[in-house]
């Protein structure tokens, strides 16, 4: 077999660029599927184009390095050697080119399953997820080409913790998927280069786990399995209900601050004997959050002026509006899309849609109202009728973001209207409720 | 730029443009001094020393462009890509040219020249009366700062150093005088090429570097830390992994050299 070392620049979140050094081009690297005794003739290709030599350590490999020593790689070079699969498993490999852990948290990781002699049980889907930490420069959601940061790296204090190489790898349209009634086996595996991971699916009870991916032996009914760093786990669910189940670390920072989340979406029936829905929702609000610090205000009123100045350019406040939406939909992206959805639907009896919201659209200053100050009780969008709550979320924005957030939604998913501007936030804001 | 284009625009034949290129090239590159000092080795054994002095000398200021090695092959035939030997040289060698005599869109003539291998920048360095650095000599003169002797602390330095590895090899590369010169005045030591070292084989690991049975001793995975000096510059353990991943022939997109020379004149070359 073949396998592709190559350094590409991809995303690592929403307007977050990074160059990944990969086994195949994509993070985690392919997935290598054998059966136990094959021999495998191996041949590491290291593209011209790399900067540095790479190698590859598989963990299912029995012999020096796990194949290191034989697959030393220069740029624009190939090696190649052979082995004998004799462990049955699910096996992690990476790079172990110096600095390792440089190589491994650029990306440098994928997995190997053995398959024991007779194969596994028969289930309806498979998927691969590894979890691994990217230490850049940059603190979390800071835009543009970001560098590996060799101080983060050595504290161990990475900005990304995510799942497939990406912030947002899997979800939305990228979720997995499955149907009401069907087994699900993930392959999971932990790159690292140092983080382990509280490996669990919200909503879900683990049918089965293979604890640190030996296959020959299962647990049965957990909830969260650990994985080591450099190891892996083989987990399989039925699963019963429809909806949208959530794969995090349960480090729980992790899945809200650095990216370690994603999505099982399961369509089908609803089963109301397993799980009934909401039965009741009553309103608690405990005390709202302060208007923004001293320090917030100030930076705002800056931001105003930034704004007024550019706003006497024509040339730039043509092209204001555009990027208004770009750093919108970041915004979007990172706090709303959870509820109302990344295309924008919203969920039917739940969450209102965004998208062609008739009450949205009717009342611009309403709209910045409800982001600031959130929305309680009963109303109707596009016919239909909502009575719950959405959380104020002033604390958590500036009046530019909150701007910036409405201009995307105003002007997305078949909406148009003008850009919001910070004066129009700022004097909602101020308006005592 | 203006240097290449008008060569490009008019179509010169190969032949009229190394005449062109010979009048003003030889090597161009000037020398500078780079002052006594210790050199600490990343990797060594229980027997090697842990400080190796370096006596003073010269190293260019920048590396060699291909207008320098244009200058080099018109003079020494056997050195063109068609007719070098596959015993010194890969089949990259000097690939991204357009032709033997003709660097091409690929290879500005004052970008620095890649894709050769260290046999070829042996024998380019002893045709312009210099000989390559040893490890030691370039790990001194790349430890220096912007603004300082010691760049260990150099923070601009280091930020500009792993941004340049961030970045995926460029297709064409800028002027080898393109980057900011350090304390000694040198260019681009970090930041736009690697560079071959003399002792590029022998510099951090003893006999065979890259046997299956020597794995404590090679730069793979925990191990590549075992025997190390400094384990936070990660900088230093990727040219020392690229240069225990190089044979003599081999050619890479990223790999080109600079000269050096001693202090004193050279009357004799080995
Ligand atoms: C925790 C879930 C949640 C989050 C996060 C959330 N919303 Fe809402 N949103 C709701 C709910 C629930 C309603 C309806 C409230 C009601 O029933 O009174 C709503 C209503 C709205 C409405 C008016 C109804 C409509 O469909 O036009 C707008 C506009 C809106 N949200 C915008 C946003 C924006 C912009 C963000 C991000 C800054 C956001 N929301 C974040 C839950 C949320
Ligand atoms: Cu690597």
């Amino acid at each position: 077999m073949n396998l592709e070392v190559r350094e590409v620049v991809g995303h690592l979140a929403d307007g977050v660029e990074y160059t990944f050094w990969t086994f195949g081009g994509t993070v985690p690297g392919s997935f290598i599927r054998i059966r136990e005794g094959d021999v495998v003739e191996f041949h590491l290709n290291n593209h011209p184009s790399s900067k540095l030599p790479h190698n590859i350590d598989l963990h299912g490999v029995t012999g020096p390095g796990g194949g290191a020593a034989s697959t030393f790689t220069a740029p624009g070079h190939s090696s190649q050697f052979t082995f004998q699969a004799l462990n049955p498993g699910l096996f992690v490999y990476h790079c172990a080119t110096a600095p390792v852990p440089m190589h491994i948290g650029n990306g440098m990781y994928g997995m190997i399953l053995v398959e024991p002699k007779d194969g596994l049980p028969k289930v309806d889907k498979e998927y691969y997820v590894m979890q691994g930490e990217f230490y850049t420069t940059g603190k979390y959601g800071e835009e543009g080409m970001q560098s590996f940061d060799m101080a983060k790296a050595i504290d161990e204090r990475p900005p990304y913790i995510v799942f497939n190489g990406a912030v947002g790898s899997l979800v939305g349209d990228k979720a997995l998927g499955a149907k009401v009634g069907e087994t699900v086996r993930i392959y999971f595996g932990v790159g690292g280069p140092n983080m382990t991971s509280s490996f669990h699916v919200i909503g879900e009870i683990f049918d089965k786990v293979y604890p640190e991916a030996g296959l020959s032996l299962a647990n049965h009914n957990l909830q969260t399995t650990l994985v080591p760093a450099g190891g892996a786990c083989v987990v399989e669910f039925k699963v019963d209900v429809p909806g949208t189940f959530v794969l995090v670390d349960h480090s729980l920072t992790r899945a809200f601050n650095k990216g370690a989340l994603g999505m099982l979406k399961v369509t089908g029936a609803a089963n109301r004997v397993i799980y009934s829905g909401k039965e009741i929702d009553a309103i608690y609000l405990g005390a709202q959050a302060d208007a923004g610090s001293d320090s917030a205000k100030r930076e705002a009123e800056l931001k105003a002026k930034i704004a007024a100045e550019i706003k006497s350019n024509p040339a730039i406040a043509g092209l204001t509006k555009e990027m208004q939406i770009e750093k919108g939909k970041q915004v979007y992206m990172g706090l709303c899309f959870a509820c109302h959805q990344p295309d924008g639907n919203g969920l039917p009896n739940i969450f209102p849609p965004l998208a062609k919201s008739d009450f949205l659209l009717a009342d611009r200053d309403r709209a910045v109202r409800i982001v600031l100050k959130g929305l309680v009780g009963p109303l109707t969008v596009n016919g239909k009728k909502f009575d719950s709550a959405m959380p104020p979320q002033e604390a958590a924005l500036t009046d530019q973001q909150v701007a910036d957030v409405l201009t995307y939604i105003f002007n997305t998913w078949g909406n148009s209207g003008e850009a919001f501007t910070t004066d129009q936030v700022k004097a909602i804001r101020n308006q005592t409720h | 730029m203006s240097f290449r284009m008008p060569i490009v625009r008019c179509g010169l034949t190969a032949l009229a443009l190394a005449s062109a290129v010979k009048v003003l090239a030889e090597d161009t590159a000037a020398l500078r001094l780079i002052p006594a000092g210790t050199y600490e080795p990343l990797l060594r054994s229980s027997q090697d020393p842990a400080r190796i002095p370096v006596a003073a000398f010269l190293l260019d200021e920048r590396p060699v462009t291909n207008a320098d090695f244009l200058a080099f092959v018109t003079a020494n035939p056997k050195w063109r890509r068609s007719l070098v030997s596959r015993l010194f040289a890969d089949t990259s060698y000097l690939q991204h040219w357009s032709a033997d005599l003709e660097p091409g869109p690929a290879a500005p003539l004052r970008a620095p020249v890649v894709q050769v291998s260290w046999f070829a920048a042996r024998a380019y360095a002893r045709w312009a009366g210099k000989r390559l650095p040893t490890t030691a000599e370039w790990e001194l003169a790349a430890a220096a700062g912007y603004d300082r002797p010691d760049g260990r602390n150099d923070a601009a330095l280091k930020r500009d150093l792993y941004a340049w590895l961030a970045r995926p090899v460029p297709a064409v590369f800028a002027d080898a005088t393109s980057l900011r010169p350090d304390f000694h005045g040198i260019r681009g030591l970090h930041g736009l090429v690697w560079e071959w070292v003399d002792d590029f084989n022998t510099a951090m690991v003893t006999g065979e570097s890259r046997a299956d049975t020597t794995l404590d001793r090679n730069l793979f995975c925990g191990a590549g830390s075992a025997g190390a000096s400094d384990t936070t510059d990660y900088a230093a353990f990727m040219r020392a992994a690229l240069r225990a991943s190089l044979k003599a022939d081999n050619t890479t997109t990223s790999l080109g050299f600079r000269c050096a020379r001693d202090t004193a004149p050279l009357n004799a070359f080995p």
